[in-house]
């Protein structure tokens, strides 16, 4: 069993190791927590200068990690362009696909250590609702359904990406493409005017925004965790499929 | 050990593989010799299982590529045409990752320092990749494709880019492999295989046009009996003084410099044993001679040989 899962493990090790020994993961932690802090900080403010008569647990959650998938959307490519476009582009693939790992298993060690990059830097973003328990201890299930919710919406946007990035040897191809989807797919229903009225129930189905909001407030609905894992699921697939290609399109 | 069976792969409308059928033997070496674009990087990558073939099956010691490609590729060490290698990590680093991903089983450290003492790489452990030379870097990568032991090792190009110093370690170390796995390397460089090879298949144009011995290529590029000389002098008395020598059968000149030397080639029936009766007569007649030895073939000459042959329905080689 051990035996099984080393050469995985030792994919995945790899990955992960990769990714923190290079300055890219620093300095897109750095924007992201940078960007994060002002939005706790703005949020937090306007929220007690104005208090809407809102209590935090549903309504402060809701705004501040709404602004932090805004800054999440940015990142995301940036992790995610090189995951195969880089291999391709060395040459690496080669070595890869011909170590005998499975289409599949180099899939979840990539997709795997992506996450772990967002673990972290989203992970770091708890502080805040840390200083504000000192201050004011709160009911922090709702908390950890917000995180369960970014975990998820963070798996579906890195499996976008990890699919896109497997289309190209250009990095900059595969993060332009990965952003452009990602934000469509967080905006997809933000302008319900312009929607047709039975366009609109599909459309609200497939945004991303839609299936996220009750996170923030608490809800976790079995038909959201579905929406996200099925996207990390077909992009897999998807991923699969391209990386397949190279058989019959006779090229990296 | 390796059996290709009317291997195809075809490129959209371009056939890169044609009908390509072969056989190693367990404890060959055998060279893939053909020029650049022949097909010789296509027909290894569909060995290792990178590329599935249009047409055609090929399994390496007994196993399928198609049909068990996991349990073929464990069996095999690969060097990849462009040696890619993750430029971030360390050699010591990346030697363990490729073992761990290939399976080596018990201690990898272990495999590691033996891969890395084989290639010469044990002062290299700790440099990272991206900066080491080129001829360490593929020292790197033939160290990866030795780690798990492998029955059979596919290299591609393993010499190409390295300088001469170089060019001469990689070989004498994939002569020292040859005990421990079957080995098939692609080459464009003719004198190469007669190096390190002890069989030869030649690729044309995505097809096999010859498999022959070492010794007798070796024999054929030593040149059909041609010799080559390269003399100054008036070329008129020059070619009377060659042609009236016993056992010239030919002359052609090759080239004529400005400097006043002429190069001939010169075909005799005795081959060799012409020589000494060239030099002779040369020297009598006044000439300075700046050269006289076997022609060499070279790759396109072998070719054209092999194919003219061919065309005449004679047997390959």
């Amino acid at each position: 069993m051990i035996a099984a899962i080393r050469p995985f493990a030792a994919l995945l090790v790899k990955e992960v190791r990769g990714f923190f020994a290079s300055p890219l993961v620093y300095f897109v932690g750095a924007v992201f927590l940078a960007l994060s802090g002002y939005y706790f900080y703005t949020n937090l403010n306007a929220f007690i200068t104005f208090g809407f008569g809102e209590s935090i647990v549903e309504h402060l959650w809701q705004r501040l990690y709404s602004d932090i998938v805004r800054v999440v959307i940015t990142v995301i490519p940036l992790v995610t362009m090189g995951v195969f476009a880089e291999e391709k582009h060395l040459g690496t693939v080669e070595l890869l696909y011909t170590t005998p790992l499975r289409d599949f298993e180099i899939f979840a060690a990539k997709f795997l250590a992506c996450m772990a990059v967002f673990v972290v830097i989203v992970g770091a973003t708890a502080l805040y609702p840390v200083l504000i328990y000192r201050i004011q201890p709160f009911d922090v299930s709702s908390l950890a359904s917000v995180y369960l919710g970014l975990l998820l919406l963070i798996g579906a946007m890195v499996s976008i990406g990890i699919f896109l990035s497997s289309l190209t040897e250009t990095q900059l191809i595969a993060a332009m493409f990965t952003y452009g989807a990602v934000l469509l797919l967080w905006n997809l229903s933000w302008n319900e005017a312009a929607v047709p009225g039975d366009l609109l129930a599909i459309v609200t189905q497939l945004c991303a925004f839609d299936h996220f909001e009750p996170f923030g407030r608490g809800v976790i609905d079995l038909k959201d965790v579905g929406y996200f894992v099925a996207i990390i699921t077909l992009m897999g697939w998807l991923t699969m499929r391209s990386m397949e290609s190279r058989q019959w399109r006779g090229r990296r | 050990m390796i059996q290709a069976e009317h291997l195809t792969k075809d490129y959209g409308l371009f056939r890169a593989v044609d009908d390509v059928s072969f056989r190693v033997e367990p404890g060959e070496i055998v060279g893939l010799l053909g020029p650049n674009g022949s097909g010789k990087t296509t027909i290894m990558r569909i060995l290792t299982g990178f590329f599935a073939p249009t047409g055609g099956a090929c399994s390496i010691a007994g196993v399928d590529i198609a049909r068990d490609p996991r349990q073929a590729r464990r069996m095999i060490g690969y060097l990849p045409e462009r040696v890619a290698l993750y430029p971030d990590m360390s050699v010591q680093g990346f030697l363990a990752f490729i073992a761990k991903v290939r399976g080596v089983e018990g201690r990898v450290q272990g495999a590691v320092e033996e891969a890395m003492e084989v290639c010469g790489l044990t002062s290299m452990a700790k440099r990272q990749i991206g900066k080491l030379s080129k001829g360490y870097r593929q020292r790197v990568g033939i160290a990866q494709a030795i780690i798990h032991q492998p029955q059979v090792l596919i290299l591609d190009e393993p010499t190409v880019g390295l300088d001469p110093r170089q060019i001469v370690d990689i070989r004498s170390l994939i002569r020292t492999l040859s005990g421990l796995a079957t080995v098939l390397l692609s080459t464009h460089i003719l004198p190469e295989v007669s190096v390190t090879c002890s069989r030869v298949i030649i690729i044309d144009k995505g097809k096999v046009i010859a498999e022959d011995s070492v010794e007798a290529l070796t024999e054929k590029t030593a040149g059909r009996g041609e010799t080559l000389v390269r003399v100054s002098g008036s070329e008129a008395d020059i070619l009377a003084a060659v042609r009236s020598t016993a056992g010239v059968e030919q002359v052609d000149v090759l080239e004529r410099s400005r400097g006043g030397v002429i190069a001939l080639a010169v075909r005799s029936a005795r081959g060799g044993a012409v020589r000494s009766h060239l030099v002779r007569s040369l020297v009598d007649g006044g000439w300075s001679v700046h050269e006289v030895s076997p022609r060499l073939m070279s790759l396109e000459d072998l070719f054209v040989d092999i194919l003219e042959r061919a065309g005449r329905g004679e047997n390959g080689p």
